[in-house]
C-alpha cells in the first residue's frame, strides 16, 4: 500500500492574544421590566445579571466577530497573513448556510483561510480552542483565530421573561500559535445528549430551557469536568489562578466554584463574574470574560486559566491555559 | 444516615440544616406547615439545590418533576420517609 506523507506539527500551543466586542447598546433590568412581568431584584437574585447589551437589529453575529477578531490579531502583535485558519464558534447564525467563518475570514483579510463554524452553543469556545490547539500540534494549521460569537437576541422571544433576562450578544477572540512551551492544557469534554430536551428551540425560533433540570446539571456535573481538566494537565485544583465557567447564571458560576474549593480550589482563587455586565453570551462569554478580566486587573500574563463550558446538546468541554 | 430508619423529627432536623445552608433561613423557622415558596421564600433554583443536597443527605432520588410537588416542608419530610 502506498504510504502518504504526513504534515508536520508542533509539541505545542499558547494563545497568543485576546480580543472581544460587545454593541454599544446598554440593557438594563428596569428597561426590561417595562416590557415583562420581572424587576431588578428578581433579575438580580435568580441569575445574577445588572445588565447586558444588545445589538441592533442591522448589526449582525459576522459584525461583532470581525471586530473581535480584529482586536486578538492586533492584541497579538499579528498581521491577517500570519493567520490561516479561523474557528467560529456559535450556535446563532440566521440561518446554516453560509457560515460565519468564511465571511469572517475573508473580512479580516485572512485569503483563502480553512474557515468553520463549530456549534457545541455555550461549550463553543472551549470546544474550539481545544480544536485550534490540535489543529496547530497535528500540523494542518499555522495560526488559528478562535472567534466565540453570538446574537442571541435573534433567537430569544423579547417578552419570555425566562430567557430574555438572560441572553444577550457579543463576541470573543483568541489567537491560538505554536509555543516553546505547552500553554493550553488538554480537554476534558463530552456531551449528555440524553438531555437535549432541556435545551432547545421551541418551534424552530425561540430558546426554551427547562430551567430546573439544567441548573440541576450544571451545578453537580460540570465541577467533575473542572477537575478532569485540572488533573489532565498534570495540575492540582490549588494550581488554579483563575476560574472562567461559561457566564450562564451566577449561581452556577457560584456553585461551580464552591465545588472546585471543597476540593482544594485557592479561596483566592479569581472566579469570572462577567454576566453582571454582559448577560449570557453563550459561546463569547468565556473570551468576553477574560478580555474584561485582563483589562480590569483580575487576570495577568502567566495566571493559570481554568475555562469550562457548557449548554445545550447538553455538550461540555474545559481546559486549563496559560493566560497570554 | 438512610441505613436506619429515620424519625419524621429526623429528617426536618435535616432538611432544616440544609434550607439554612442553600438560603439563610433559621433552622427554627423550618417547621413541618410551612410552604418553601410562600413561607421560606425560597426560588425554584435553590429548591434544586435543596433536593441535591437531601439526596446526599438521605440517600433518596428527587427528580424535578416531583420536585415540582414539594411544595411544603412537610411534602418533603412525606417524599424523604416514604423514599429513603
Amino acid at each position: 500500500m502506498t504510504s502518504l506523507r504526513q504534515a508536520t506539527g508542533v509539541a505545542a500551543t499558547r494563545i497568543l492574544g485576546i480580543g472581544s466586542f460587545q454593541p454599544e447598546r446598554v440593557v438594563t433590568n428596569d428597561d426590561l421590566s417595562k416590557v415583562m412581568d420581572t424587576n431588578d431584584q428578581w433579575i438580580r437574585d435568580r441569575v445574577g445579571i445588572i445588565e447586558r447589551r444588545f445589538a441592533d437589529k442591522d448589526e449582525l453575529l459576522v459584525d461583532m466577530a470581525v471586530t473581535a477578531g480584529k482586536r486578538a490579531l492586533a492584541d497579538a502583535g499579528l498581521e491577517p497573513s500570519d493567520v490561516d485558519t479561523v474557528i467560529v464558534p456559535n450556535c446563532t447564525m440566521p440561518s446554516p448556510i453560509p457560515n460565519a467563518a468564511g465571511q469572517v475570514a475573508d473580512r479580516l483579510g485572512v485569503t483563502a483561510a480553512g474557515a468553520f463554524d463549530l456549534n457545541a452553543a455555550c461549550a463553543g469556545f472551549c470546544y474550539g480552542l481545544s480544536v485550534a490547539s490540535d489543529l496547530i500540534k497535528a500540523g494542518s494549521s499555522g495560526r488559528v483565530l478562535v472567534i466565540g460569537a453570538e446574537k442571541l437576541t435573534d433567537v430569544v422571544d423579547p417578552i419570555d421573561r425566562a430567557n430574555a433576562i438572560i441572553f444577550a450578544d457579543g463576541a470573543g477572540a483568541a489567537v491560538v500559535g505554536p509555543s516553546d512551551t505547552p500553554q493550553i492544557g488538554p480537554v476534558a469534554w463530552g456531551s449528555a445528549g440524553d438531555l437535549v430536551d432541556t435545551i432547545y428551540m421551541r418551534d424552530h425560533r425561540y430558546i426554551h430551557q427547562e430551567g430546573q433540570s439544567v441548573f440541576r446539571w450544571a451545578t453537580t456535573k460540570i465541577a467533575p469536568v473542572a477537575l478532569d481538566a485540572i488533573a489532565a494537565a498534570g495540575l492540582q485544583p490549588s494550581d488554579i489562578d483563575v476560574l472562567i465557567p461559561h457566564q450562564a447564571n451566577l449561581r452556577i458560576v457560584e456553585a461551580i466554584a464552591k465545588r472546585l474549593r471543597a476540593k482544594g480550589a485557592r479561596d483566592d482563587m479569581v472566579v469570572a463574574d462577567d454576566i453582571k455586565y454582559s448577560g449570557n453570551t453563550s459561546s463569547a462569554s468565556i473570551p468576553l470574560a477574560l478580555d474584561h478580566m485582563r483589562a480590569a486587573g483580575r487576570v495577568s500574563r502567566a495566571d493559570v486559566v481554568l475555562a469550562v463550558g457548557f449548554g445545550a446538546g447538553l455538550s461540555y468541554a474545559g481546559q486549563v491555559f496559560i493566560a497570554p | 444516615m438512610a441505613d436506619k430508619q429515620l424519625t419524621e423529627q429526623d429528617i426536618v432536623a435535616g432538611l432544616a440544616e440544609i434550607v439554612e445552608e442553600v438560603a439563610g433561613v433559621a433552622q427554627d423557622e423550618v417547621t413541618k406547615e410551612k410552604s418553601f415558596v410562600d413561607d421560606l421564600d425560597i426560588d425554584s433554583l435553590s429548591m434544586v439545590e435543596i433536593a441535591v443536597q437531601a439526596e446526599d443527605k438521605f440517600g433518596v432520588k428527587i427528580p424535578d418533576d416531583e420536585l415540582a410537588n414539594l411544595k411544603t416542608v412537610g411534602d418533603a419530610v412525606t417524599y424523604v420517609a416514604k423514599n429513603s
